[in-house]
């Protein structure tokens, strides 16, 4: 039952994007079109999966047991790290037109607010390592489900007439506060269906 | 203390050796003449090629999508070099290009209403009537062009209409592409004789609108001893391939439209020096 609530909640209720307004930059950035949105979302559903589980590890197994809780931040941005460049040095080997697509976007999910946010709510809400790793994944594709909705909407933003002042990015801040709002709807949802 | 040091430094040494491995397992191949012809571009990474940064032209180039001479910023110099890593010869020939500010309104073009806003010339061209200028295709003066230049050819002048300096410009372009107006345009670097307006309405209408426009009664064109300049479509056009910079047609325009640069260039970069 608290796995269900983990992945719904990561999901739909608590979406990364649209309700913690984490990872916003590769948000806007790659969701021009579906194909790449979609590359990129699969990039970050596994980073943030794996890096969930990596950071779990260090977190219970080397910073709790020997009290360096303190180095949380720096040992999770290295892990972070780490595995960004190596899914960036795998990628470019194995899909280079996804590479390329992706451009700068793909490492900057090192610095995406997403990841390190998903591994310290993991840590704050003291999950255990399948809850962390639940986490993880269902904060991936959460994101993913709102970047790819925003991309096919942003694909047939670029077809309407648009006043020429909000072009580009204006109309594409305000479409995505709206489905910020449309999410809130999702409130409550558990709180409904899963405790009468 | 110690643990801290040895746990960052153990992790650190461990994601690093991963992280080596994966470089070597997943290397991809590098074509070597592309690092040389990267090390011979000027490496100002302008962008003006069209390609992303100079080792993007340099890919380009050694793929054999972009030609030797690819990069303005370089010239015939760089184009013989790159030529050379190639093993190919160059066409160098054509002349040097740089920017010209299409534009001679400034405090002699009517303003339609006071623009307070961001202050940038693109901001002001989302405006209604596409600026503040009466005039649409004017220059708005607000330094949009000065920003873009990476070599810092380009200032504001004292009457609010951007002055080029012919010896920094490389032609690279990116002033061209800046301008909401399209009031830049690149012209040999020899040619002397401007027409410092693009406005196409009849003569009249840009009268009310502005002091220096065209107001296309051809007197330029009669007197032109090579038929270089024509009025098109309500406006003067000087074709540079026949112009010998005589300097007929600016003497003879009525509204001081059409300029001749001085022999003293140096009034250019006197100002340039203020």
């Amino acid at each position: 039952m608290k796995l269900a609530a983990i992945l719904i909640g990561g999901i739909l209720v608590n979406n990364f994007v649209l309700a913690r307004f984490l990872g916003l930059c590769p948000f806007f950035g790659v969701s021009r079109q579906v194909e790449t949105a979609l590359g990129m979302s699969m990039a970050v559903v596994f980073v943030m999966t794996l890096a969930s589980f990596i950071t779990w590890l260090v977190q219970n197994l080397v910073l709790v047991p020997l009290h360096l809780e303190y180095l949380q931040t720096a040992a999770f941005i290295l892990v972070i790290a780490a595995l960004v460049q190596f899914v960036e040095t795998v990628l470019r080997k194995t899909a280079p037109n996804l590479y390329t697509a992706l451009g700068i976007y793909l490492p900057l999910i090192t610095t995406n607010c997403a990841v390190l946010g998903v591994a310290l709510l993991s840590v704050q809400q003291r999950y255990g390592l399948v809850e962390a790793v639940l986490n993880g994944m269902a904060g991936g594709v959460g994101w993913s489900l709102a970047i790819l909705l925003f991309a096919g909407i942003r694909e047939r933003l670029a077809l309407s007439d648009i006043p020429p002042a909000m072009r580009g990015w204006p109309i594409a801040f305000i479409s995505a506060s709206l489905m910020a709002i449309a999410f809130f709807g999702f409130q409550g949802l558990f709180k409904e269906f899963f405790l009468r | 203390m110690l643990e801290a040091i040895l746990v960052m430094a153990i992790s650190g040494a461990f994601f690093g050796g991963l992280l080596a491995y994966a470089a070597r397992r997943f290397a991809v191949p590098v074509d070597e003449r592309a690092e040389a012809i990267a090390a011979a571009l000027p490496g100002a990474n302008c962008g003006a090629c069209g390609y992303p940064g100079c080792s993007g032209l340099a890919a380009a180039i050694a793929a054999g999508h972009a030609p030797a001479d690819a990069c303005p910023v370089g010239g015939p110099r760089v184009a013989a070099v790159v030529a050379s890593i190639l093993g190919v010869q160059v066409d160098t020939t054509r002349e040097r290009q740089v920017a010209r500010v299409s534009c001679g309104g400034g405090p002699r073009c009517q303003d339609r209403y006071v623009y307070q806003g961001i202050p940038d010339c693109r901001a002001d061209a989302a405006c209604p009537g596409q600026g503040h200028k009466a005039c649409s295709w004017a220059c708005l003066g607000l330094g949009t062009c000065v920003r873009a230049c990476p070599f810092d050819a380009i200032f504001m002048g004292p009457d609010g209409l951007p002055v080029v300096d012919k010896e920094k410009c490389t032609g690279c372009g990116k002033c061209v592409a800046a301008c909401p107006h399209n009031c830049i345009a690149l012209v040999p670097v020899s040619a002397r004789v401007h027409v410092l307006c693009r406005n196409r309405n009849p003569g009249p209408v840009v009268r009310k609108m502005c002091q220096v426009g065209c107001i296309a009664c051809r007197a330029c064109e009669r007197v032109c001893p090579t038929g270089a300049i024509r009025v098109r479509d309500n406006c003067a056009e000087i074709d540079y391939a026949l112009c010998t910079s005589c300097g007929a047609c600016a003497q003879k325009c009525p509204v001081h439209t059409i300029v001749m640069e001085p022999e003293q260039e140096r009034e250019v970069s006197a100002a340039a020096a203020s």
